[in-house]
């Protein structure tokens, strides 16, 4: 075999701390090299050019290219050998740049590491085979999982350009967190006015699926042909026959369920639509607090049905759905504010978070859009606001910034200043991060127009004083300490990853940061990408975002799965399992570990069984070759062979 | 019977003798086994950590590798500052190069298992509500008590690892075992000054009085502590403080040791509670006969008996004879004042 070395030397990205004239001296000294060369930028066109005019003076069967991390730039260098008339896979990629010139600055033992790299890449290029990959259709469904503003975009954009779309809300509703905000910022525009006619379009849309109440159980498959199974919970009424009049609301006698719309706020009945606007506008039991399931008797609900809708008897049902591509837009949490000791650990009903008050404001909400205190119900004077509760915090584990906390709270004192022009509000805050369209001009607003008193300066207790609330803090402006008697305490609680994101990540196979929040392909130029190809994302679950960055990633990520839809048919990955039948004993222990179901064993001739990899399905892990007793199932590209000679090379 | 290693401090040894001796007492009924550790010494308290971590980790590591030794897998110390120093010293077995360095200074190995504790950590978690409960003789039913916590016991929250570092709860429980009354306290983990009750007493008369006006405010009868410096500013020097403040504040402050103790039936003297300066009397007085009720009822600071009056304008002598306070608490207070002229 002819084999090429291609050094990069990153402008002074990696031959600021490792000879590559020396590395490249080096290789030429390897088996099989019949050329090796040092090279400014080998990703820029003449880099790329330079490597086919190489390949056709030497003759070269095989390139190496000593460079970056593969996840950077191995597609490049793939297209760039096949343009030169060489089997894409018939290259090999040495990370010299991560693994050694950004971690080291000792120049000699770096250029020596990267040697060892080099003639590893060198050895396994040699056992390379050509690898030529499988057309397969795509299947031109969408399913966007998630129905929050992002998820609604990203379902109506894609509904829009013709493609069938699925769309799955684990809530009653869809709507998410947009649904129960009163006001928008900076435009002080109604939440539900905005949002609303995108929610009743997601309903009459014919091309639109939607499963509300419905949670993703398992995913198989690849991109452009995955298959979902999506359970769909007992709501305990039957929704085909259901026509949400509410009488079943209206007469339900056990009142006591958690208004989990309102945030804990009030009551709702056992069965309920959870808000005038819900879409699908159905009802639905909550099992906890309905008479027939706590104490066996009651069925009120079920004998004043005008259509019969409701079935005690349900169960969770299991439904497949076959789509191409995914778009996961899951949202956030609200951080949990009990863990602050000082504030209370959510012991007084008067420190409330920044949804309750939200509620709280809405015409919908618990006190019908006036403003009262959720202990005794007066409508209270003095309110404090505590920015960044669960935001910026080392000790609760929140490092980062929420992002929208300020601006939402600059809106909630300005509206409480609308509602009562009587009243007091403070702001604490650490800093004002406001970095949108017209967003620090809103905040001026609220401090200039409406008199909001901003103090800088962290809350350090807040305790209950008679029936209001003292807020002790610091006025780090001004240096002293400051106390301010309040009726109403609203902690600008911070957005945390949703529960339940890292099972569904395990679920896609995509990755999440330490925060559970999903990681984009790359956080610059692939922000809606993931790095499972046919997955992509949209809104909060990619980290803390507001409306309009959310609804710009759900129409990106539609968009993204249009240009993926505009080809028929899609590569598969040829990197995948292969079966040696003559050595295959067919013990089946590949079967066993494969954790995507992907080998299954054949007859051959007659009664002789051997396994067989599904080559669409496999996903290229390796557990099968590790596990094979006779090693008679190979991972191609990185079979035993190849790896053996890299690591023989290290050792020898 | 349960062996632990006690260290009790510097503090134990004098002024905060009465916490030693209901320590022991309410361990001996508890069936609690406390080794006293043989040679302990200083923990370094604030002025080695703050010279030198190593340092402090030595002094303090010290106690816990004698502890170790004696094959004691767990150190008690009721006082909150040689907590801290122990526990930290801890920590140090996480970092073998600090490790090497500590046998290098004191000539012996900590043992990576030693588990140090606070009293207040060894009674909720080892001992548990519910054996306090069944032993409880003398409920203190009818009694409002407030519980203060200092600003050490559970900080810093990664060396404590013990309750809520903003909101603790344990020593409420454990009141609530006794059936006292416990009011949810705001002030529970507010400074009190610290030792600033030496060089700047003002400082105390302002954090330690806002202590006992929230205290009073609730209805305290008396205030349960589980830190010296805590016990000392707020009873030894309540009447400083009532000075400062221009109050009359006259609530007995009572270590946690003390509290349980009463209620499980030890001899008041035996808990030391004659070494208190403000008098517990209203406390005692219907414990075991409960005749007289109303005795308590007078405990409110904002309905004080006369006698507070007269201590406050007495002098040092006759107070310390009518409030039975050693000669070496005496002496402190006399200290304190004087330095207090001397900047004046």
């Amino acid at each position: 075999m002819r084999i090429g070395v291609f050094v990069c030397q990153c402008g002074t990205n990696i031959a600021g701390t490792v000879d590559t004239e020396a590395v490249a001296g080096e290789a030429l000294t390897f088996a099989d090299v019949a050329y090796a060369t040092s090279y400014m930028y080998t990703c820029s066109e003449p880099g790329q050019q330079e490597i086919q005019r190489a390949v056709r003076e030497h003759n070269l069967q095989g390139v190496v290219v000593a460079a970056c991390s593969p996840r950077m730039h191995e597609p490049t260098f793939r297209r760039a050998v096949e343009k030169a008339g060489l089997n894409r896979y018939m290259f090999e990629m040495a990370n010299i740049r991560e693994h050694v010139s950004w971690i080291g600055n000792d120049r000699a033992a770096n250029t020596r590491k990267a040697v060892d790299l080099v003639r590893m890449a060198v050895a396994k290029l040699r056992f390379n085979q050509p690898l030529i990959p499988l057309n397969m259709p795509v299947n031109k469904r969408v399913l966007v999982i998630g129905a929050g503003v992002a998820g609604i975009q990203a379902a109506l954009d894609s509904a829009e350009g013709g493609l069938d779309v699925v769309i799955v809300e684990r809530r009653p509703s869809i709507g998410g967190k947009m649904a129960k905000l009163d006001k928008t910022f900076p435009t002080i525009d109604c939440s539900s006015c905005i949002l609303g006619p995108k929610m009743v379009d997601i309903s009459q849309k014919e091309n639109i699926t939607l499963y509300a109440a419905s949670e993703i159980e398992s995913i198989n498959g690849y991109i452009g042909n995955f298959t979902v199974q999506i359970r769909k919970k007992a709501t305990y009424v039957d929704w085909e026959a259901c026509t949400g009049c509410g009488l079943c609301m209206e007469k339900c006698p056990s009142a006591k369920a958690p208004d989990a719309f309102n945030e804990g706020l009030g009551t709702t009945k056992a069965i309920n639509i959870p808000f005038p606007q819900a879409i699908p506008r159905r009802a639905s039991i909550d099992p906890l607090h309905c008479r027939h399931f706590t104490r066996g008797k009651c069925g009120v609900c079920s004998k004043i049905c005008p259509v019969k809708a409701i079935n005690f008897d349900m169960q969770d049902a299991i439904v497949t759905e076959e789509v191409g591509a995914i778009i996961v837009a899951t949202g956030y949490d609200l951080f949990d504010h009990s863990a602050y000791g000082e504030y209370g650990a959510g012991r007084y009903p008067d420190v409330i978070s920044g949804l309750q008050y939200e509620r709280i404001l809405s015409a919908s909400g618990p006190f019908g859009g006036h403003i009262r205190r959720p202990s005794d119900g007066t409508e209270p004077k003095d309110i404090v606001f505590i920015a960044c509760v669960g935001s910026r915090d080392t000790s609760v584990g929140r490092p980062y910034c929420s992002g929208v906390c300020c601006m939402y709270i600059a809106k909630q004192a300005i509206l409480t200043r609308d509602h009562m022009p009587e009243s007091n509000s403070y702001v604490f805050y650490m800093d004002i991060r406001a970095p949108g369209k017209n967003y620090d001009e809103f905040v001026r607003r609220a401090q200039e127009e409406y008199g909001v008193q901003y103090i800088r300066g962290r809350v350090g207790k807040v305790y209950p004083r008679g029936n209001r609330m003292v807020v002790q803090g610091a006025d780090t402006l001004l240096g002293v300490q400051v106390e301010v008697e309040a009726d109403l305490v609203v902690l600008a609680t911070g957005i945390e990853a949703s529960a339940g994101a890292s099972e569904l990540a395990e679920k896609l196979r995509i990755s999440y940061d330490q925060y559970g929040f999903y990681m984009e392909g790359h956080p610059k130029l692939r922000p809606v990408e993931t790095n499972t190809a046919g997955v992509y994302l949209a809104g909060a679950c990619q980290g803390p975002k507001d409306i309009p960055s959310s609804v710009a990633q759900g129409s990106a990520a539609a968009s993204k799965v249009q240009a993926l839809f505009a080809r028929d048919t899609i590569e598969t990955n040829p990197q995948v399992a292969l079966v040696n039948e003559r050595a295959c004993i067919a013990c089946a222990k590949c079967i066993q570990v494969c954790p995507f179901g992907a080998i299954k064993l054949k007859e051959l001739r007659g009664d002789i069984l051997k396994a067989e990899v599904l080559p669409t399905v496999c996903q290229g892990c390796g557990l099968c070759n590790a596990t094979c007793p006779p090693k008679a199932i190979q991972l191609q590209h990185s079979t035993d062979n190849q790896i053996l000679a890299a690591v023989n090379e290290i050792c020898a | 019977m349960k062996r632990i290693a006690y260290y009790k401090g510097c503090s134990l040894e004098g002024l905060a003798a009465e916490y030693d001796l209901s320590t022991r007492a309410l361990c001996e009924v508890l069936g609690i086994d406390l080794v006293e550790i043989p040679d302990w010494n200083c923990c370094g308290s604030t002025p080695a950590h703050s010279y030198d971590p190593m340092l402090s980790a030595a002094l303090a590591g010290r106690n816990l590798a004698i502890a170790a030794r004696q094959g004691c897998e767990m150190v008690m110390t009721p006082c909150p500052g040689c907590l801290k120093s122990l526990k930290g010293a801890q920590e140090i077995c996480e970092h073998p190069e600090q490790r090497k360095a500590f046998l290098e200074l004191v000539g012996m190995e900590m043992d990576e298992r030693t588990k140090t504790v606070s009293l207040l950590q060894l009674l909720y978690e080892e001992v548990g509500l519910e054996v306090l409960q069944k032993l409880i003789r003398r409920p203190l039913t009818g009694h409002v008590i407030v519980p203060y916590y200092g600003c050490l016991l559970t900080r810093p929250a990664q060396i404590a690892r013990f309750d809520d570092p903003e909101n603790p709860i344990s020593m409420d429980r454990l009141i609530q075992t006794t059936d006292a009354t416990v009011p949810d306290f705001p002030y529970k983990t507010e400074c009190c000054g610290a030792t600033y009750g030496v060089t700047r007493n003002d400082i105390v008369g302002k954090l330690s009085g806002r202590i006992l006006d929230m205290a009073a405010r609730l209805g305290a009868e008396a205030i349960a502590v589980a830190c010296p410096l805590c016990q000392q500013n707020l009873d030894l020097r309540q009447n400083q403080i009532n000075r400062y403040c221009k109050s009359t504040f006259h609530i007995p402050v009572l270590y946690i040791s003390q509290v349980i103790g009463l209620a499980l039936g030890i001899d008041p003297k035996v808990l030391g509670m004659d070494k208190l300066s403000v008098s517990p009397d209203c406390l005692l007085q219907d414990l075991g006969g409960a005749e007289n009720q109303e005795s308590h009822i007078c405990l409110s600071p904002y309905n004080p008996p006369k006698q507070i009056g007269q201590i406050s304008q007495c002098n040092h002598a006759e107070y310390a004879q009518e409030n039975k306070v050693s000669r070496i608490r005496l002496l402190c207070v006399l200290a304190a004042d004087f330095a207090r002229s001397v900047r004046r």
